[in-house]
């Protein structure tokens, strides 16, 4: 026997060693980058500062504390503001062209691939775009003024306007790509069969293509709501000093700040935080379907 | 004061034509349906059928100057699905996937506004129509039953709304044979007992031949012929509907003279007599189709006075249990001929491949056939 045969001849006499031999480098990856480095900063948030920027050993609950000062308690509030408006406007946004684009025929693949293509630029980039569009003499207010509808600029950048614009901007295909490929899967003689039964377009909307819909919806959702709760980049760029979300916070205590116990805090608590709102939204949607039944 | 009922036919057509861009889906269709019929359409796929029972479940609506669907004598032309009352089976059943059978069954009472209180009892009374037992499939979901229960289900949507006029979409097509055949008594049964006018789309002729009160043939968009199963099969008006209903075999030749009240034909290497038909005239060319069961085999020194005969040569007998076919080579071509078994092992037949034999039949026992349109 060569060694190659013999190489599968012993994997092939143990299909768990196998699965476990494929599994290993993905898992073995996520375990130092993701699962390490984690558990590091679980230990970090409960040890104190050391005045010169690094971490103390000793035990201490100070840093979550402090988090729950009123100054931090708004940013939070703030976030998760920003993280269901964006979510609600995304779905307001994305259902109707999700729902267009599984009717489209020939020209779905298109359409899909318009709205996967601003990830051909990265996120940074195009909330650079948006800032040019927005800033006091940029394209919004310029073409304003040209066409004579105002006659000096709107103030836009730095205002929740412009924060909230900025992040649905950047998450609605998150919305759109799950809600299509739901819509897409609704078999037509479905509300065909609606229709004979009686149901006229607007019932058999929210009889059977709501309900149909849902996984997409709920995966929609969960896609834009946590990278939104988590989101630094849009708020820095479009909402400057004046904007700050928990992200900024948690960004800020890491790198200028340097306090890393207080920044591990803080995330765990917005970690905390996501995982409670998945749950509840989870468990409400089951309450619904179960009501189905 | 309760309205008369509308005593014309159910279902009527008259010259509906129905265009998708280029391609014509039904050419001037005219039939009417009456109460209570068992109507099939029956034809191969891309024939128009499907497009026919669309246009009278409101899918699709007719061309304009594209003719008139009557439902009891009312033109519908326009009127959308959910106005129509109808019921309808769809192929693939169509069934609600997030609700469960009895939610299912209960949808099209909830859209027509049933008294809450009365629902329950009708899906119950719909489920045991279909021989599906509520107390175990009521609270299941489409995706935890087999296929023939699911076409139960199908079935009770429909019919829990009484309606009208069933529209049945090929519903047996993905069914085992042994379910198809208990299936199509069952159908045939609801179609007596409930009085209700049933439309049938099928490509399989012996399900519609089994089933149906009337066949309407359908060929390249058209209707070929319109008639009861006895009138389609004994009498097929085209090759096409020869072909297409059991099994033909083609004779073809020139009408010589006047015979009786028939025509000598000289064709097929031979002279034969067929009856008169309207279309037939002096020097005039005859295409006649002849079942494999209205055929005799004989050997050459045994034909029957009086009946038509072709030689030929026995190229092979088929075993088919209640019957054997012989294929008899005439001529360039093959004729299938269905002798009755009356049991090989006691009684074999007289004559085995290579033989030279007579093919026969009574002048009558043949179909005088026109061009298909």
């Amino acid at each position: 026997m060569t060694v190659r045969q013999r190489f599968l001849r012993f994997f092939h006499e143990r299909p768990h060693l196998k699965a476990w031999a494929l599994l290993a480098p993905g898992m073995g990856w996520l375990l130092l980058f993701f699962v390490v480095p984690l558990l590091m900063m679980f230990g970090y948030s409960f040890m104190p500062r050391n005045p010169l920027g690094g971490v103390d050993a000793g035990f201490t609950l100070e840093n979550y504390a402090r988090f729950f000062d009123p100054l931090y308690l708004k940013i939070v509030l703030k976030t998760v503001g920003y993280a269901l408006s964006c979510t609600a406007l995304c779905l307001l946004l994305g259902f109707p062209v999700a729902y267009a684009i599984a009717r489209a025929g020939r020209l779905r693949n298109f359409l899909i691939f318009l709205v996967m293509l601003p990830f051909w630029t990265s996120f940074l980039v195009r909330m650079y775009a948006m800032m040019f569009m927005m800033r006091d003499s940029g394209l919004i207010n310029s073409t304003l003024i040209s066409l004579g509808v105002i006659e000096t600029g709107f103030e836009m950048l730095s205002t929740p306007f412009a924060v909230l614009t900025g992040l649905v901007f950047g998450f609605v295909p998150f919305m759109v790509l799950p809600i299509y490929s739901s819509l897409e899967k609704l078999d037509l003689s479905l509300l065909e069969a609606a229709s004979v039964l009686g149901a006229r377009p607007a019932k058999s909307f929210v009889r059977v293509t709501l309900p149909l819909a849902m996984p997409g919806v709920v995966a929609g959702s969960l896609l834009v709501f946590i990278p939104a709760l988590g989101s630094f980049l849009t708020s820095d760029v479009l909402g400057g000093a004046k904007e700050v979300l928990v992200g900024n916070l948690v960004q800020n205590q890491f790198g200028s700040a340097r306090d890393w116990p207080f920044g591990s805090a803080a995330s765990f608590v917005m970690m905390t935080l996501v995982l409670g709102a998945v749950t509840v939204y989870l468990r409400v949607r089951d309450a619904g379907e179960a009501m189905e039944k | 004061m309760a309205e008369a009922p509308y005593a014309g036919p159910v279902v009527e057509f008259r010259n509906v034509s129905k265009t998708f861009g280029n391609y014509k889906a039904c050419i001037d269709i005219s039939f009417q349906i009456e109460r209570g019929e068992f109507f099939s359409l029956l034809g191969p796929s891309g024939c128009g059928k499907t497009t026919t029972l669309r246009l009278i479940a409101g899918f699709e609506e007719p061309d304009r100057n594209g003719g008139e669907v009557r439902i009891d004598g009312q033109l519908v032309n326009t009127q959308r699905p959910y106005e129509r009352q109808l019921g309808m089976v769809f192929q693939n059943y169509a069934l609600f996937p997030h609700l469960t059978v009895e939610r299912n069954i209960a949808f099209g009472l909830e859209m027509r506004g049933t008294p809450k209180a009365e629902v329950p009892g009708r899906v119950e009374k719909a489920m045991s129509m279909v021989r599906l037992d509520p107390g175990l499939f009521a609270r299941r979901k489409p995706a935890q039953l087999s296929g023939g229960q699911r076409q139960r289900v199908a079935l009770a949507r429909a019919l829990v709304l009484e309606p009208r006029i069933l529209l049945l979409d090929e519903p047996l097509g993905a069914l085992d044979l042994k379910l198809r055949k208990e299936m199509q008594l069952e159908l045939k049964q609801l179609n007596k007992d409930l009085g209700m006018t049933f439309v049938f789309v099928t490509h399989d002729q012996e399900e519609a031949l089994t089933m149906s009160d009337r066949i309407a043939v359908m060929s390249n968009s058209r209707i070929a012929q319109l008639g009861t199963p006895a009138q389609i099969y004994e009498c097929p008006r085209t090759p096409f509907v020869a072909r297409f209903i059991g099994e033909s075999n083609f004779f073809e030749g020139k009408c010589v003279e006047r015979q009786g009240d028939g025509w000598l034909v000289e064709g097929e290497g031979a002279r034969f007599e067929v009856p008169n038909h309207p279309g037939l005239s002096e020097g005039g060319a005859v295409r006649i189709a002849v079942r494999p069961e209205w055929l005799d085999v004989f050997r050459p020194d045994a034909v029957p006075p009086g009946e038509n005969a072709l030689p030929g040569v026995v190229r092979t007998v088929i075993y088919l249990g209640e019957t054997l076919h012989v294929l008899v080579r005439v001529g360039q071509r093959e004729v299938a001929v269905a002798v009755r078994n009356e049991g090989q092992l006691t009684r074999p037949l007289t004559f085995k491949a290579g033989d030279a034999v007579v093919v026969a039949w009574m002048r009558d026992d043949c179909q005088v056939l026109e061009e298909d349109g």
